[in-house]
């Protein structure tokens, strides 16, 4: 057995179904042990490495285990860093192989060689340069428990050529070294008392769930923690899901383009508990100024959140799930019914609405409609952007690990691949990706790799000719000075897709909605693509422009002039 | 810029190919300049000893240190301050002197606690160590001659007591 064959090995012990992955020269012992080994690990052969990482990343968002990738050397592992930084940002485990050049050509130039350690390194929750095939298994092993214990995140591993076919004989079950590495499990009892006590004394509670309870399956205990204490639940645009959105506690995504009642309970609270959440400033706003009266409570199972962007008054490390079973047995029913009529009251007087427009079409009936049909169920995977906003506010989430989205990066492109990712990883779940008509072109090519496998997944391209939330910025805080945000010489879409043998169909108003979801939902026989062809300047409220306090949330367009934003993008 | 301050920390840490470099790595990300940095074998030669001293704000220091623990590398990371640590510092200068400077250099070497490492008929080189402050003191002082060059260790430093450095 060769070093390679040995990885093959341990990647079935670790229960791989697929790998995503692009062969070259310096990979092509890995890809031979694909064949030698007669493993049942399933290669996808994608059409670009990034398409290979948002695959692995969708099909780990979405069923929670990690997803693989294997590609070559220089240009094949750079490809990766973009799929890498997306998967670090968001918490998603992911491990990377790479190619590398013979160990005695490493820094020397050789034909497709690069410092993919150095390169990858801020973008990696740990990596590897294997410098010995004895070391390969523990390596493996190794990387598998670092991408999906604690706070989860990529592992690149980078193996010279030499070492991946350097034949030995190897123990699959190598044991780990890593002194350094704790992994935060059940919080601490004291300090969760604590939380159980502040939420006593509060009558405005709020609780702020974000991706760490979807990763830490904390669901169930999101929704008992909620009903137990009688608070309503607002979600980061990760933690759609955690508690279903249609619960009547649950009062959707808050932050920037939240809803404006989401937003109305933030500004009032008295009693703010995060829970898996980073207060990223897509959520804060004004940092300073961020519920600032009100007790603030952090859970989260990296340390290095605690004080990061807000100092809490309580705060306890550890796993979501775990804490919160142990804080459910401590809280009462909070002193909260008047607060959360009041909160309800906010719900029906501020919902989310749009205006159709006669003979056209709007992003948001699309999403409804989808939403509508799909009975909430739908996994719906999403690029960066208005039809991202959109989407979450639109498409209900009603379960964990069925709303995929680059939150902290905000990739483009990352939506197409990663709905792809999931299918494989759930076939018999109802898979929609959902993208601008920038973003789908970033990834289109995969198209490719969704019609061989015949897969299932509906391919929404909500299609306005701009980069529309970059066209709403510059309308509203660049006196409309338009720039590098048209999309002109779109493809025709439908013909693309059916140059790809990918079924098509288009929708360009209102009457078309529904009767083509309903076909394109019904279509089974392999991908097919949706074209919406929408307003071309609509633009999403409720909005609290970047940096500004919860007070400046805009509900609809602004009739004046407002100041540049000071918060970041 | 004005509450920039030099924190001591230390870290110990897995002796892996790239640990320094994911350590680095921190300090640049966030503004902060490294001053000093030295990296040597712990007893137990898997693990590193490295003794940073850096400036930037203090706010943020917190930050780092949480960040550089988080390193699957990094065993453990602490900031110590003046008085729970021993810090030292070494440093080698070379004085242009001939016979006529010779005396009062040697002189000023002997107050510090320094000795002559090297010895020719128009340099010196002086080796002399200790806390960071008392060899400025004395490069201001050979700064009165003609100094050619100069090498500095960085600090390195141990807690006091029963404290783990």
């Amino acid at each position: 057995m060769n070093a390679a064959e040995a990885v093959i090995k341990c990647l079935e012990k670790h229960g791989v179904e697929y790998i995503f992955g692009y062969s070259g020269g310096a990979a092509i012992p890995f890809f031979d042990a694909l064949v030698t080994t007669n493993t049942d690990i399933e290669l996808i052969l994608v059409r670009h490495e990034q398409g290979a990482t948002h695959m692995a990343d969708g099909y780990a968002r979405a069923t929670g285990k990690p997803g693989v990738v294997l590609v070559t050397s220089g240009p094949g592992a750079t490809n990766t860093i973009t799929g890498l930084i997306t998967a670090q940002m968001d918490s998603v485990p992911m491990i990377v192989i790479t190619g590398q050049t013979i160990s005695p050509m490493l820094g020397k130039d050789a034909f497709q060689e690069a410092d993919v350690f150095g390169i990858s390194l801020p973008v990696v929750k740990h990596s590897y340069l294997v410098r010995s095939h004895e070391d390969i298994t523990r390596t493996v092993n190794e990387a598998f428990y670092v991408a999906t214990s604690g706070r989860p995140g990529p592992v690149v591993i980078d193996v010279p050529k030499d070492i991946s076919s350097t034949e030995g004989v190897f123990d699959l079950d190598a044991a780990m070294d890593l002194p350094g590495y704790t992994v935060p499990g059940h919080g601490d009892k004291d300090k969760i008392k604590q939380i159980a006590k502040a939420f006593k004394k509060a009558r405005k509670p709020l609780l702020l769930v974000g991706h760490g309870c979807v990763l830490s399956s904390a669901e169930e205990e999101v929704r008992e923690l909620a009903e137990k204490l009688n608070v309503p639940v607002v979600t980061t645009l990760l933690g759609k899901g955690a508690i279903s959105e249609k619960h009547d506690l649950s009062l959707g995504m808050l932050g920037m383009h939240g809803t404006a009642y989401a937003n109305f309970a933030v500004k009032n609270c008295d009693l703010v508990c995060s829970i898996g959440s980073r207060w990223d400033d897509r959520i804060v706003g004004k940092l300073d100024e961020f519920c600032a009266d009100a007790v603030r409570i952090h859970i989260d199972i990296d340390p290095s959140e605690y004080g990061k962007m807000i100092t809490p008054d309580y705060w306890c490390v550890g796993d979501a799930r775990l804490i919160l079973e142990e804080l459910i047995l401590q809280v009462e029913e909070c002193d909260s019914a008047t607060w959360v009529e009041e909160v309800k009251q906010w719900r029906q007087d501020y919902p989310l609405k749009y205006d159709k427009i006669q003979g056209g079409l709007t992003m948001q009936e699309v999403l409804a409609e989808l939403d509508k049909q799909s009975d909430s169920e739908a996994i719906v995977a999403t690029d960066v952007g208005q039809h991202q906003m959109w989407a979450a506010q639109f498409c209900k989430s009603t379960k964990g690990k069925n709303w995929l989205s680059s939150g902290g990066a905000g990739t483009m492109g990352f939506g197409f691949p990663a709905a792809i990712g999931a299918q494989f990883g759930r076939p018999d779940d109802l898979v929609v990706s959902v993208s601008g008509d920038g973003g789908f072109q970033m990834t289109l090519f995969e198209l490719s790799t969704a019609a061989i496998h015949k897969l299932p997944v509906k391919i929404l391209v909500l299609n306005n000719s701009y980069l529309g939330m970059v066209r709403q910025w510059q309308e509203l805080f660049f006196d409309e000075r338009l720039s590098g945000v048209d999309m002109v010489g779109n493809p025709d879409f439908v013909k693309l897709a059916e140059s790809y043998g990918v079924k098509a169909f288009r929708m360009s108003s209102s009457d078309d909605v529904a009767k083509v979801w309903e076909e394109a939902l019904a279509y089974n026989d392999g991908p097919c693509l949706i074209e919406a062809v929408c307003n071309k300047t609509d633009n999403v409220y409720p909005m609290i422009p970047a940096g500004a306090n919860y007070d400046k949330m805009l509900l609809e367009a602004p009739s004046e002039k407002l100041d540049k934003p000071t918060g970041s993008t | 810029m004005k509450d920039f301050q030099t924190h001591t920390i230390s870290v110990y840490i897995r002796n892996n190919p790239g640990a320094l470099m994911r350590m680095c790595q921190i300090f640049s990300r966030r503004g902060y300049n490294i001053d000093s940095l030295v990296v040597s074998p712990a007893m137990d030669g898997r693990f590193s000893r490295v003794s940073i001293s850096a400036k930037g704000a203090s706010d943020s220091l917190k930050q780092i240190n949480l960040q550089l623990e988080k390193l699957v590398d990094v065993v453990h990371c602490i900031e110590h301050t003046d008085t729970e640590a021993i810090v030292r510092e070494m440093v080698l200068v070379k004085v242009a002197a001939d016979a006529t400077k010779r005396g009062e250099i040697l002189q000023i070497t002997k107050h510090f606690g320094g000795k002559t490492v090297d010895f020719t008929d128009n340099s010196l080189v002086i080796e002399c160590s200790g806390a960071s402050s008392k060899l400025d003191a004395m490069i201001a002082l050979l700064g009165n001659y003609e100094i050619v060059e100069m090498v500095r260790s960085g600090q390195m430093l141990m807690a006091r007591g029963g404290n783990p450095t």
